[in-house]
């Protein structure tokens, strides 16, 4: 008997649904496993997540929270994905748009009337990522640089920023200590629909349709698609790539600025450390497991978000080690990522049979 | 040396269906030792197919294999190529950064981490002298011409120990001298008793290669006889399914008004030589000027020119007495060039999305395709269906990927694209190479279906036969310079190959007495 792959010629609606529900079913099979050599009960654990992350008004809000910014980066790296442009600084360019949106609230408050300040906020943050994803599309557009490695020292520089600015000029001075820029004032704050829910959602999901929309119906999107499947073909057939590799990164840059934004203007009312935990590298996870789709982003995006609000749980509830709720999320990835192979590959199982056959030679 | 041919191959009722088409139909196929076999056949027909079956690349819905009289079943182009059988692909499957020894380490079973580089090199360079296959094993693969590269897809089969090797369109990306190379290596071959199999379309190499030849068409063997007792003629008769005519039809050209001038200008190719040296040239309305010269002599450069996709250094291009010297392409379409371009899939196509999609390049930015940013989805519906049916590109739907296409119908895409986004002006680079001869006759005819229309038209191509036919005149192309331009009507073909060669028409004047008109 051997097991094989074989390239699957079309890909059914079936096995888009089928691949990643039993690539989930195994990881949980396989976390159920880890579970149980840490001495704890699979089955409590995973009640325990559910609950923590879907079963109460509560919980279901936490997790929107957490999936907003994962929603605005995925978005914004998949517009840069499609034209095949490697952008993995969502990261630094989400960093950005908190920095500036954090200045607008912090040193501009009282030259901007308090009805235009989120306004103001919501515009920085979108330029500052923009600007800061330029930086890599312009060494790209001009001189070729790899977009891979520029976007990601990018995140660096903005990480270490945002660190430099709330311990050092930044820090409040009445803070006792605490590591963080002072609370923005009131008019700063972005509005909460419910629980911590704030108003990003709403730009994630306008986000989205605008995104869906430019992919589908226009011009630009076109352009996109070819730059992205051939970029040989779309500079012969009059395409400027390094126009649309600027308006595609200042768009990508924008949407994860403006997650910076959302964070600091939603959630923590300052500049502080929790700015810059990860989701910028998440997001290019949620953009590939959504197969770059915007309305699928939000799903991915909620899915995700139910995953680290349920990890978190488990390590209240149940005081399991930290270690526990990273590994349940990675395996969880890992099946998942790994599963979606499937859908461009089949596995062919055969049987290996050899016959004896009579005629031998001729002429 | 034992001549006696022994059967090596027998494939029995081999069916395999792709969605929407069966690509092969219970087809019987032998393979003898000592011979070169030629599998005929038109684009499409499901040559590759079923090579690529016998190779282990595809497993077969019904049929069966014997090898030496013995069934076998492949799993993977390993298991072929332990049985003996390799397959040169079209595309080959070189690591570009590597050396030609370190290529050929990668492919063999095991590890390579206990192989000593020296051994192999030593091998390498053993099977080369047997062979006549001359590869320099040191040498990076993008350091490799096509033809060298070939080799070494060639040589890696022959070092894992092949003695069933099937090529598919070897010729097509060889200039004539490397493909005689190509058939002293392959004879050389049979004479030590391998078994070669020939994929192509082209009749000529078919008579020129085999020892037998097996036609398909549509699927389905249709003959199976030994070269000698064939005729092209009958040849192309079996694989298209009708008579077809070796000569087109052409009406006297009645040339109009000048639309492209070129005058003067100056190029260097992309590593950093001369690749133009002062080139001129005119085309009036209504004529197609022919470029002859043996490829990588300043042809293709040529087009990228005229069509702004590299720049020059030195002189003019003008289209309809438009200045458009070093356009960007964008300008360069719109006013009025098009162009079909030698590298189909690299450059003409983005063989991924749809027919349709390939059909609006040109037309998308254009009304009523697109109103202010915003594309129409139900006019690009009417354009493509209008465009696949004048046009009959033979696709199973608009939306299918372009990638499966068969070339004919690919460069039917194209030529559709490029004629209707055209305004008098077309280059065709190399428009039928790669193209079976039902295709080929169809692209050229639509060419001097244009020509009628008024258009004028730049055709480049490596082939004499297809300049001389369709061109009204002649230019000859040598390292980037004209050597001169002549009639077809009244210019012999040897002078033309004296030009590609290198000889300027004024040195070959004075010794002739070609007519020849400048
Ligand atoms: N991987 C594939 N998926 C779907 N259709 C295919 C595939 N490969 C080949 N075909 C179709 O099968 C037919 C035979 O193709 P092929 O064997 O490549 O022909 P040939 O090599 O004779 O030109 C064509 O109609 C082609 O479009
Ligand atoms: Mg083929």
């Amino acid at each position: 008997m051997r097991i094989q792959f074989e390239k699957r010629i079309d890909q059914s609606k079936i096995s888009g649904f089928l691949i990643p529900a039993a690539s989930f079913l195994l990881a949980l099979l396989f976390s159920a496993l880890i579970l149980i050599l840490f001495g704890i009960d699979p089955l409590q654990a995973y009640s325990v997540m559910v609950k923590g992350s879907l079963g109460s008004t509560y919980a279901l809000t936490e997790t929107l929270v957490k999936s907003i910014p994962l929603m605005l980066t995925g978005l914004g790296v998949s517009i840069a994905f499609q034209m095949h442009f490697w952008n993995i600084g969502a990261e630094g360019q989400l960093a950005m748009g908190g920095i500036a949106a954090a200045y607008v609230a912090l040193f501009l408050n009282n030259m901007i009337p308090p009805a235009l300040l989120l306004p103001a906020m919501f515009l920085a943050g979108g330029l500052a990522g923009a600007i800061w994803a330029l930086i890599p599309a312009g060494l790209k557009a001009t001189i070729g640089v790899n977009e891979i490695l520029t976007t990601l020292m990018m995140n660096y520089i903005a990480i270490l920023l945002v660190e430099y600015l709330y311990l050092g000029p930044w820090r409040d001075p009445k803070g006792f200590g605490f590591p963080g820029t002072a609370q923005f004032v009131a008019a700063a704050w972005l509005p909460r629909l419910t629980g911590r829910v704030h108003y990003g959602i709403i730009f994630a999901i306008g986000g989205a349709i605008l995104l869906w929309f430019l992919l589908k119906h226009t011009k630009f999107g076109y352009e996109i698609r070819l730059i992205g499947e051939n970029p040989k073909a779309a500079r012969y057939s009059g395409i400027n790539i390094a126009k649309n590799i600027i308006l595609v990164m200042l768009i990508s840059g924008g949407l994860s600025g403006i997650a910076g934004m959302a964070e600091v203007s939603g959630i923590s009312h300052r500049l502080y450390t929790g700015l810059t935990v990860g989701y910028g590298y998440t997001a290019i996870i949620v953009a590939w497991l959504a197969n770059l789709n915007p309305l699928g982003i939000l799903v991915v995006a909620f899915s995700m978000g139910a995953l680290l609000v349920g990890g978190d749980q488990l390590q209240i509830a149940m005081q399991t080690p930290a270690a526990v709720a990273d590994i349940l999320q990675g395996a969880i990835l890992f099946f998942m990522l790994g599963g979606s192979i499937f859908n461009t590959y089949k596995i062919k199982i055969t049987h290996k049979k050899s016959i004896q056959h009579g005629e031998k030679t001729h002429e | 040396m034992n001549k006696s041919k022994t059967l090596a191959v027998q494939m029995r009722g081999i069916t395999k269906h792709f969605p929407g088409i069966l690509a092969n139909d219970n087809i019987d196929l032998d393979v003898y030792s000592h011979e070169i076999l030629a599998l005929l056949g038109e684009n499409g027909a499901g040559k590759t197919t079923l090579m690529n079956i016998l190779a282990g690349l595809y497993k077969p819905d019904a049929g069966q294999i014997f090898l030496k009289g013995q069934e076998v079943e492949f799993h993977s182009p390993k298991d072929a190529i332990t049985h003996g059988i390799g397959m040169v692909h079209q595309h080959f499957m070189l690591v570009e950064s590597l050396s030609v020894t370190d290529n050929i380490i990668l492919s063999l079973q095991s590890s390579g981490l206990n192989m000593h580089t020296s051994q192999v090199k030593k091998r390498i360079q053993e099977l080369s002298k047997q062979y006549h296959l001359l590869v320099d094993p040191d040498a990076a693969i993008w350091q490799l011409s096509v033809g060298e590269q070939q080799r070494v897809e060639i040589m890696r089969l022959l070092y894992r120990g092949a003695d069933i090797l099937i090529l598919d369109e070897p010729t097509a990306v060889l200039t004539p001298d490397e493909a005689t190379d190509l058939s002293k290596i392959l004879r050389k071959m049979t004479e030590e008793g391998k078994a070669v199999i020939l994929i192509t379309h082209k009749l000529n190499e078919v008579t020129a290669f085999s020892d037998r030849v097996t036609v398909l068409r549509a699927g389905h063997v249709v003959s199976n006889v030994l070269t000698k007792e064939t005729t092209k003629k009958e040849l192309a008769r079996l694989m298209v399914g009708r008579d077809i005519l070796f000569r087109l039809e052409k009406k006297k050209c009645k040339a109009g008004k000048a639309i492209l001038e070129v005058e003067h200008i100056h190029a260097i190719n992309d590593k950093g030589l001369p690749a133009l040296v002062d080139v001129s040239l005119q085309i009036c309305a209504g004529e197609i000027l022919g470029v002859a010269g043996v490829a990588g002599n300043g042809q293709r450069e040529l087009a990228e020119v005229i069509t702004g996709l590299r720049s020059l250094t030195k002189g003019k291009v003008l289209v309809n007495g438009q200045n458009i010297t070093n356009s960007t392409p964008f300008k360069v379409i719109n006013a009025g060039i098009s162009h079909v371009p030698g590298d189909r899939i690299g450059v003409g196509l983005a063989s991924n999305l749809t027919v349709s999609d390939n059909l609006v390049m040109k037309a998308y930015r254009k009304p009523p395709i697109v109103q202010g940013q915003l594309i129409k989805k139900r006019s690009i519906l009417q354009f493509v269906d209008n465009l696949i049916k004048v046009f009959q590109i033979k696709t199973p739907s608009s939306e299918t990927p372009t990638r499966l296409l068969s070339g004919g119908n690919q460069q039917r895409l194209i030529l559709a694209r490029e004629i209707t986004a055209s305004q008098g002006m077309l280059i065709a680079v190399y428009p039928s190479r790669g193209l079976d001869v039902g295709a080929t006759e169809s692209v050229r005819s639509i060419l001097l279906e244009q020509r009628e229309h008024g258009a004028a038209i730049l055709l480049i191509s490596e082939d004499l036969e297809e300049i001389t036919q369709l061109s009204d005149r002649i230019i000859v192309m040598y390292e980037g310079k004209i050597m001169g331009i002549v009639d077809p009507d009244t210019t012999n073909l040897e002078t033309i190959s004296l030009m590609m060669a290198g000889q300027a028409l004024s040195t070959i004047e004075k010794h002739g007495e070609e007519k020849t008109i400048a």
